[in-house]
Parts: structure tokens; C-alpha cells; sequence
């Protein structure tokens, strides 16, 4: 029987020296953003790749959402005959949380994985030695446009997403709840902030980052054949989930916890 | 007697405490074509690793042209490592690149040459293999392991490489495409006067392009000299490795346990 507080130790100095490597990774992966060359052709490549492709996914998501949201907003609100107020709580949960949460958790889904995936084999495969080899940083050709492609793609998918949302509200509440329309538009765009909108691209943004950043660190450090592959794909998207709630959350009281 | 073109010495490299690499030294004459033998996990690769900067040794030195790169910045190890060429063992191709770009990656990305003529000397340096133009088109996932063998070489020609490193060059093929990529290999060494350093397990391979053979085993050079003398060397672990027998003082992993 081992001591456990040898255990814990062990636990937690292995989860301070991931933090350690994930930090320096950060670091050294940040300073190839700014620093010459730039690869532009890779940027563009890699912003088609996340924003595009992903546009089906975070759409659809955002549309039943937002149209769920007011199904039940109004269900809830017929209690106090407060009906009118579904366009302002969807606008706001949307665009304030649920658009940029759940677009940003979509494309994690879909690109961290994809990401440490191919990062994944190159490492396994050798590519990434023999990049080194052909005088090309990996930093700079593979994770540097990664990064930038995925800060700059996010708030496109997620203003969509917001809009999508909040049309998705739009279609249940006139459609099928018997609110008017031109109203609903009325009030949304009363409730509405400039904050808001400024507050979830923020958002949007960091969430690019650390989809890129795990989805790279993982794909980057992966060892041992598919396996370890298919091992660095699910951390990815996992850490990646994480890093997305966490920084929502401290980035909400940041911004909102001031004016309650 | 003029400098080597790789000087390692008391190299020392472990992986918590598996030690790979413990005491190793070994020079690389000018033009000179080395092949280190050794069995899987006697540390080739991670020497290999070393000289290139993959890894950073415990301690030890290593010079490329007189050079010390262990202490090097990133700056001066990118002016070392556009003068070396490397072939991998599984060729490591890029597969998003088609098969001409990947041999003009290093002339258009390190170099700074203009598409264009990186594909005139990529055309060429494919020829130089025994490989068409029209196989530049395709990608690299089409070709079969020697193509990509012989494209993996191309690469590593492409930028007229001083140095060039080829590991385990012949593993995965069959004996008549073995033959095929060790005589490339000489021809093309010749033809660039490159200094070479071979890492295989292939007796066959090493017979063909070396100079001279150096054993690694545990770690440790024990045994180098000219190819003439690798029948008769003397030394037991040398002649268990040529002979390819499992009696003798070399003992695999698996008889331990």
C-alpha cells in the first residue's frame, strides 16, 4: 500500500509541469504570431478551413437553440403574463452567452480534434523533424497560422451565430407563439447593447485561441503511433471544452459582474 | 590534418533515468561517408536527433564544421542546418504537398528561391532519382513506399546539401528496391562530394555506401573502422551484428525478462 500523500504529490507535480510545458508552449507559439515570416497563404488556408466549414454546424446550433430558448422563455413567462419579454431574454442569452459558448464549443469539437489529428500523425510521422530539417520553424509554418486564423475566424461564425439565434427566436415567437413581429424586432434591438455585441467577441476571440492552442499543444506533443494520436485528439477537445467554459465564465463576471 | 565535419564527444543523453546515449564520441571526415550500425534502441535516432537540434544533450559537444551547435542560437543553427540534408526512415513527406513541392520546400521556404525555378531544380532533382515530372503532380499518399523513398531523396539533394544524413534509408523495402536507393545514394553523394552519415541495421546497405562503420551499442561507439576490416573485426559484439546471429554477447531485450 503506497503512502497516499505520495500519490497526491505525484498528482499534482505532474499537473504543475504539464501547466509548465503548456505555458512555455503558449509562449513560444504567441512570439511566432508577430515575428517574420508570416505565412499568409497558410492563414487563409486554415481560416477556410475553421470559419467555412464550420458555418453548417455553429448555424444550425445557434437557429434550434435560440428558437428552443423562446419556446420556453414564453412558457415560463405566461405565468405572470410576462410573454413580451422573449426577445429581450433571448437576444440577451444569446449574443451574451449561448452564442459564443456553444459556437465556440462546436468548433472545438470540430477543429481541436482535427488539429491535434493532423498535427498528431506529422509528429508520429516524422514531418514535423523534417520541416526543422528544410530550415522551417514548426512554430512559425504550423501553429502560428493556426492561431491567428482561429482568433480572427471565431467572432465572424460567432456574430453569425448571434444572428442565426436570434432569428431562430423570431421564427418560434411569430410563427407558432403569435407574437408580432415587428415588435419582436423592436424589442430585441431595444434590449440589445453595444456591450454585448463588443463583450461576445471578445469572447469569441479567446475561444479561438484556445481552440487553436489545445487542439496545437496536443497534436504537437503527442507520442506513440496512432494511439497516442488518437489519445492527443480527445485531450485536445476535452481541454479545450474546459479552457472555453472557464474563460466564459471569467470573462462574464469581468464584464457583467460590475453592473448587477 | 584538416577539422572533421561532425565532432561529437562525451555526448550524454537520457530520458529520465533510461540512458540513451552515455559516453559517445565520433568524428566525420570531409567527403567522408559513415555508416553507424547498432540495433533498434542502441540510440541512432536520438543521435541523429542530437546533431540536428531535435534534442538537447545532457552534456557533450558536437561541432558540424567546426561549429559547436549544442550552444547555438536558433539563427546560427538554421545557417548549420541549410547545409544538411536528411532522408527519414519513413521518408516523411508532407502530405498536403504534392510530391514537387515537397522537394522544393526547402529551396522556396529556407532558401527564399521563387517558385518557378524551385520547380526547375525540383523536375531535376526528381529526375536525378529515376522519377518522372508528371510524378511531381501527384501527392505523396499515391506513391508506393521506394517512390517515396526515392522522393524523400530528392528532398534531401534539393538544396545541395554539404551534409547528409540518411536514416535507416533501405528499411521497408525489398531487397531489389534496397539495392535500387543504395546505389542512388551513391551516385548522388558523389556527384554533391557531400560528408554522409548513415545510420541502418541493413549489413547490405552499409557494405555499399560506407567508407568506414561504426558500431553503437548501448550508447557507446565499441567498434569503428574502414568497411574492408568489418569481416574481421575482432570484436565479438561486431561479429555477432555482421553475422546476424542471436548467440553471442549482444543480448536482446526480450532474454532479460
Amino acid at each position: 500500500m503506497k503512502n497516499p500523500l505520495v500519490i497526491v504529490g505525484r498528482i499534482i507535480l505532474g499537473a504543475l509541469s504539464e501547466f509548465g510545458r503548456l505555458f512555455i508552449f503558449t509562449a513560444t507559439a504567441v512570439s511566432h504570431v508577430f515575428r517574420p515570416p508570416i505565412y499568409w497563404r497558410l492563414i487563409g488556408q486554415q481560416m477556410w478551413l475553421i470559419g467555412y466549414n464550420s458555418l453548417p454546424v455553429v448555424g444550425l446550433t445557434a437557429l434550434f437553440t435560440g428558437a428552443a430558448l423562446a419556446q420556453q422563455i414564453f412558457v415560463g413567462g405566461s405565468r405572470f403574463n410576462a410573454e413580451s419579454v422573449v426577445p429581450g431574454v433571448v437576444v440577451i442569452a444569446i449574443v451574451r452567452e449561448l452564442g459564443p459558448v456553444l459556437g465556440g464549443l462546436m468548433v472545438a469539437g470540430r477543429v481541436s480534434s482535427a488539429m491535434a489529428a493532423e498535427l498528431g500523425t506529422m509528429r508520429v510521422t516524422e514531418q514535423i523533424d523534417a520541416l526543422t530539417t528544410l530550415s522551417t520553424d514548426p512554430f512559425k509554418y504550423l501553429i502560428a497560422p493556426r492561431l491567428l486564423a482561429a482568433v480572427f475566424t471565431l467572432p465572424m461564425l460567432v456574430l453569425v451565430a448571434n444572428i442565426l439565434g436570434v432569428m431562430g427566436g423570431f421564427l418560434i415567437g411569430t410563427e407558432r407563439l403569435g407574437l408580432n413581429g415587428a415588435s419582436y424586432l423592436q424589442v430585441t434591438a431595444d434590449f440589445l447593447e453595444r456591450a454585448d455585441v463588443y463583450s461576445s467577441m471578445v469572447k469569441a476571440g479567446v475561444f479561438g485561441f484556445f481552440i487553436a492552442l489545445m487542439g496545437s499543444y496536443h497534436g504537437y506533443n503527442s507520442r506513440g503511433g496512432a494511439q497516442g494520436v488518437g489519445k492527443a485528439t480527445t485531450n485536445a477537445v476535452v481541454s479545450a471544452f474546459i479552457a472555453i467554459l472557464l474563460s466564459n465564465l471569467i470573462i462574464t463576471v469581468i464584464v457583467f459582474g460590475e453592473i448587477s | 590534418m584538416s577539422t572533421p565535419m561532425i565532432d561529437i564527444k562525451n555526448l550524454k543523453k537520457s530520458f529520465g533515468n533510461k540512458i540513451v546515449l552515455s559516453n559517445m564520441n565520433l568524428s566525420v571526415k570531409k567527403g567522408e561517408s559513415l555508416v553507424i550500425i547498432g540495433g533498434s534502441g542502441s540510440g541512432k535516432s536520438v543521435m541523429l536527433k542530437c546533431i540536428l537540434g531535435l534534442l538537447h544533450p545532457d552534456s557533450g559537444t558536437i561541432h558540424v564544421d567546426g561549429q559547436d551547435i549544442v550552444q547555438m542560437g536558433s539563427r546560427g543553427r538554421k545557417r548549420i542546418l541549410d547545409k544538411i540534408g536528411m532522408l527519414f526512415q519513413g521518408a516523411a513527406l508532407f502530405d498536403s504537398l504534392k510530391v514537387w513541392e515537397n522537394v522544393a520546400f526547402g529551396l522556396i521556404q529556407g532558401q527564399g528561391l521563387n517558385k518557378k525555378d524551385a520547380k526547375e531544380i525540383a523536375v531535376e532533382k526528381l529526375g536525378r532519382v529515376g522519377l518522372t515530372a508528371d510524378v511531381g503532380e501527384l501527392s505523396p499518399a499515391e506513391l508506393s513506399g521506394g517512390m517515396q523513398k526515392r522522393v524523400g531523396l530528392a528532398r534531401a539533394i534539393a538544396g545541395d546539401p554539404e551534409i547528409i544524413f540518411f536514416d535507416e534509408p533501405t528499411t521497408g523495402l525489398d531487397p531489389i528496391m534496397a539495392d535500387v536507393i543504395n546505389d542512388l545514394i551513391v551516385e548522388c553523394v558523389k556527384d554533391l562530394g557531400a560528408t554522409t552519415l548513415t545510420i541502418t541495421h541493413d549489413m547490405a546497405s552499409a557494405h555499399k555506401i560506407a567508407d568506414r562503420v561504426a558500431m553503437l551499442y548501448h550508447g557507446e561507439i565499441i567498434w569503428e573502422g574502414d568497411k574492408a576490416r568489418i569481416e574481421n573485426s575482432g570484436n565479438p559484439y561486431v561479429e555477432q551484428f555482421v553475422s546476424g546471429s542471436a548467440q553471442g554477447p549482444i543480448q536482446m531485450d526480450l532474454m532479460k525478462n
